[in-house]
C-alpha cells in the first residue's frame, strides 16, 4: 500500500512538469514581448528595458523557466497585468463561488445520477430505461449556456421563482447563497447527470449478473438489500473513476455557467484574463484548475483501495 | 469490426448481395439513430449551404428603427437600391436590428466548417501521432507522457489557453479545439495498434519481413478506420460545442460574424426581455450537437461494436 501510493505520487510528477512547461511558455510564445505589454502603451523603452531586468526575460528560457518554478512553488503567482493586484489574491478571493458551484453540482449529481442509472439497469429494456438513455444522449448535446438560459426563463423570469444571476457569499446569509446556487449547479449538472446515469447502468448491470447477485436473491434477501448492498457496492469503482474524469468537463462547464448566471468565481475570472490577454492571471488560473484536476483523480485512485478491499497494490 | 475493411476485389463481388462492406452500409442504414440523426444532420448541411435561398437576408446588415423586434414583427426596410421592401423578422431581431433568422441560418455554416476542420485535422495528427506511439516502443513513453500532460488540462481551458495567444479569429478558434481534442485521438489509436500487433496476421507478416511504414499502412490502418470514423462523429458534435463557448465568452470568432455562439453573446444583455436572441440559436445549436451525437451513437453500435460494449 505505502509503496503504491509513493509510486502513484511519484506518476503524477511529470504529468504536472508538462503542465508547468506548457503554462511557462504560453506567455513566452505570445507574438509581441511580454515586457512591453507589461508597461502598456505609454512605456519609453527604457522602462521596458527594466521591466524586462526585473522580470529576468535577459535570461536563457531553461533559467527564466526554473525561476518561475521556484516561484510557483511558493505559490508566488506574480501581479495581474490587468488587476494590478498579486494573482494570489486574486485567486483566494474567487475560490470560495467557484468551490460552492463545484460542490453543490457533484452532490445533485451522485443524488440524481447514482438513483437513475440503478434504476435503469435494473429495468433494462424497459420504457423506463429508454427514456433515462434518451435522456442522457440529451444531456450530453445541449451546451450547459442553454440549459442556463432556458432555466433562467422559466424559472426567473416567467415564474419569478429564483433570482436571475448573481451569487451571494455564505457569509452573508445561508438562504441567499442557497437560493442563488440552484440554478446554477443545475444547469452545470446536466451534463454530468447524463454521463455519471449512463455509467452507472452500465456498470450495475455489469454486476448484476454476477453469481453472488443470484447467491443473495436465492437467500431471500430484499431486492433493495440486493441492490443497495450487493450490486451498487460492487459497481462503485468505475462510478467513481468516472465522477474523477467527469471533473475536466465540470471546470470546463464552471467557465461556462459562471459565465452565464455572472458568478464571479475562477471561471469568470478566467474569462476576464483571457479578454484583457492577463497572462498572469491566466497562467495562474489553468494551473490551479489542472492542478486540482489532477489531485482529485490522485485522490479517487487511492480511494479504491477503501471502496473495495479487494484491491491491495 | 473489421468487416468494412475486409473489402474483396470489386470484381469478385459485383453482384454485392453478400459483400461485406455493403453489409455493414445496410445494418448502419438500418439503425434509428443513424437514420434519425444523420437526417438532421444532413438537414443542417444544406440549410448552412443554401443559407442565401431560404429567405434570409444580409446577416450583418444593421437597421436601428427594428432594434429588438419580437419573432414575427413585420417592417419596410430600404433595400440597397433605395426600394422599399417589406420583411418579416421570424425569429426577431436583435439589439442592432438584425435578423436573427437570417443570421441562425447563416451561423450553421461556421459550426459547421469547424466541426468538420477540427475532425480532419484532429484524426489526421492524432492518427500520425497514434500509430508511432503504438507501434515504435521507444517513442510511446514520451509521446504518451506529453498526451497525459495535456489531457491534464481540462479540454475547454486548454482551447482557451491557446485561443489567449492568438488574435480571435476562425483559425485560432479551429487550431484551439484541435490541439484539445487530438490526445484522446492519439489514445485511440494507440490502443488499437497495441491490440493489433498481437493477432497473429501482422506477426506473419513481421516474420515475411515486411518494413514497418508497410505494415502500418496495410495491416493497422485500415484496423483503425471504423473506430475514427466513430470518433471523428464525437469530436465534430463537441468542436461545435466549444466553438459557440468561446465565441459566447467573447474570445472567439469576430462577434461580427454570424456563429450561433456569437448571436446568443449579443442577446444577453437583453435576455429578460427578448430572450429570442438566445433561445432560437440555442434550441438550433442543441439539435445539431443532438443530431451529430446521435448519428455518433448509431455508427458506433454498427461498425465498432467491441467498442460500443465499453460504454
Amino acid at each position: 500500500m505505502g509503496a503504491y501510493l509513493f509510486k502513484r505520487v511519484l506518476a503524477t510528477i511529470p504529468v504536472m512538469l508538462f503542465v508547468a512547461v506548457f503554462i511557462f511558455l504560453l506567455l513566452r510564445l505570445t507574438p509581441g514581448d511580454p515586457a512591453a505589454m507589461i508597461a502598456g502603451d505609454f512605456a519609453n523603452d527604457d522602462q521596458i528595458a527594466e521591466i524586462r531586468e526585473n522580470l529576468g526575460l535577459n535570461e536563457p528560457l531553461w533559467k527564466q523557466f526554473g525561476i518561475w518554478l521556484g516561484d510557483v512553488l511558493r505559490f508566488e503567482l506574480g501581479q495581474s497585468f490587468y488587476y494590478k493586484k498579486e494573482v494570489k489574491d486574486l485567486i483566494l478571493n474567487r475560490i470560495e463561488p467557484t468551490f460552492s458551484l463545484s460542490v453543490m453540482t457533484i452532490l445533485l449529481t451522485v443524488m440524481i445520477a447514482v438513483p437513475m442509472g440503478t434504476a435503469a439497469a435494473y429495468k433494462q429494456g424497459s420504457w423506463f430505461d429508454r427514456i433515462i438513455m434518451g435522456f442522457s444522449v440529451l444531456g450530453f448535446s445541449v451546451p450547459v449556456f442553454v440549459i442556463g438560459y432556458g432555466l433562467i426563463y422559466v424559472f426567473s423570469v416567467q415564474l419569478g421563482w429564483l433570482p436571475v444571476q448573481g451569487y451571494q457569499r455564505l457569509e452573508d446569509g445561508f438562504g441567499g447563497w442557497l437560493i442563488r446556487l440552484i440554478l446554477p449547479s443545475l444547469a452545470l449538472s446536466v451534463i454530468f447527470v447524463a454521463f455519471i446515469a449512463r455509467m452507472t447502468r452500465t456498470s450495475v448491470l455489469e454486476v448484476l449478473g454476477e453469481d453472488y447477485i443470484r447467491t443473495a436473491r436465492a437467500k431471500g434477501q430484499t431486492e433493495t438489500k440486493v441492490l443497495m448492498r450487493h450490486a451498487l457496492r460492487n459497481a462503485a469503482v468505475p462510478i467513481v473513476t468516472v465522477i474523477g474524469l467527469a471533473i475536466a468537463v465540470l471546470i470546463g462547464g464552471v467557465v461556462v455557467t459562471e459565465s452565464v448566471f455572472t458568478i464571479p468565481g475562477l471561471g469568470l475570472l478566467t474569462v476576464e484574463a483571457v479578454l484583457n490577454r492577463d497572462f498572469p492571471t491566466i497562467q495562474a488560473v489553468i494551473l490551479f484548475f489542472s492542478v486540482v484536476y489532477v489531485l482529485i483523480n490522485l485522490l479517487i485512485d487511492i480511494s479504491y483501495t477503501f471502496l473495495d478491499p479487494r484491491i491491495r497494490y | 469490426m473489421s468487416t468494412v475493411t475486409e473489402q474483396s476485389p470489386p470484381s469478385a463481388t459485383s453482384s454485392a448481395a453478400q459483400s461485406p462492406a455493403r453489409q455493414t452500409l445496410r445494418r448502419m442504414l438500418g439503425n434509428t439513430s443513424v437514420r434519425v440523426g444523420g437526417t438532421i444532420a444532413l438537414l443542417i448541411v444544406l440549410m448552412g449551404i443554401f443559407a442565401p435561398f431560404l429567405g434570409t437576408r444580409d446577416p450583418s446588415d444593421i437597421s436601428p428603427k427594428n432594434r429588438n423586434k419580437v419573432p414575427g414583427y413585420e417592417a419596410t426596410i430600404r433595400d440597397y437600391d433605395g426600394n422599399k421592401i417589406p420583411v418579416v423578422y421570424r425569429m426577431g431581431s436583435d439589439t442592432l436590428g438584425r435578423d436573427v433568422y437570417s443570421r441562425v441560418v447563416y451561423g450553421a455554416r461556421t459550426s459547421l466548417i469547424v466541426g468538420a476542420t477540427v475532425a480532419v485535422l484532429a484524426i489526421a495528427v492524432g492518427l500520425g501521432l497514434g500509430l508511432v506511439a503504438g507501434y515504435f516502443r521507444l517513442m510511446d513513453g514520451i509521446i504518451m507522457r506529453v498526451m497525459d500532460g495535456m489531457m491534464a488540462i481540462p479540454a475547454i481551458l486548454l482551447a482557451i489557453a491557446v485561443v489567449s495567444l492568438f488574435s480571435a479569429g476562425l483559425t485560432s478558434v479551429i487550431v484551439a479545439i484541435v490541439v484539445a481534442e487530438v490526445p484522446r485521438v492519439v489514445r485511440l489509436v494507440r490502443s488499437v495498434v497495441l491490440s493489433i500487433r498481437e493477432e497473429p496476421y501482422v506477426e506473419a507478416a513481421i516474420t515475411a519481413g515486411t518494413p514497418a511504414p508497410l505494415l502500418l499502412l496495410r495491416h493497422v490502418l485500415p484496423n483503425t478506420v471504423a473506430p475514427l470514423i466513430v470518433q471523428g462523429t464525437f469530436i465534430v458534435a463537441s468542436a461545435i460545442i466549444v466553438e459557440a463557448i468561446l465565441s459566447f465568452l467573447g474570445i472567439g470568432i469576430p462577434p461580427e460574424v454570424p456563429t450561433w455562439g456569437n448571436i446568443m453573446a449579443e442577446g444577453r444583455e437583453v435576455f429578460q426581455l427578448f430572450p429570442h436572441n438566445i433561445l432560437y440559436p440555442g434550441a438550433v445549436l442543441a439539435l445539431t450537437v443532438l443530431s451529430v451525437n446521435m448519428l455518433g451513437d448509431g455508427l458506433r453500435d454498427t461498425l465498432d461494436p467491441r467498442f460500443a460494449k465499453r460504454v
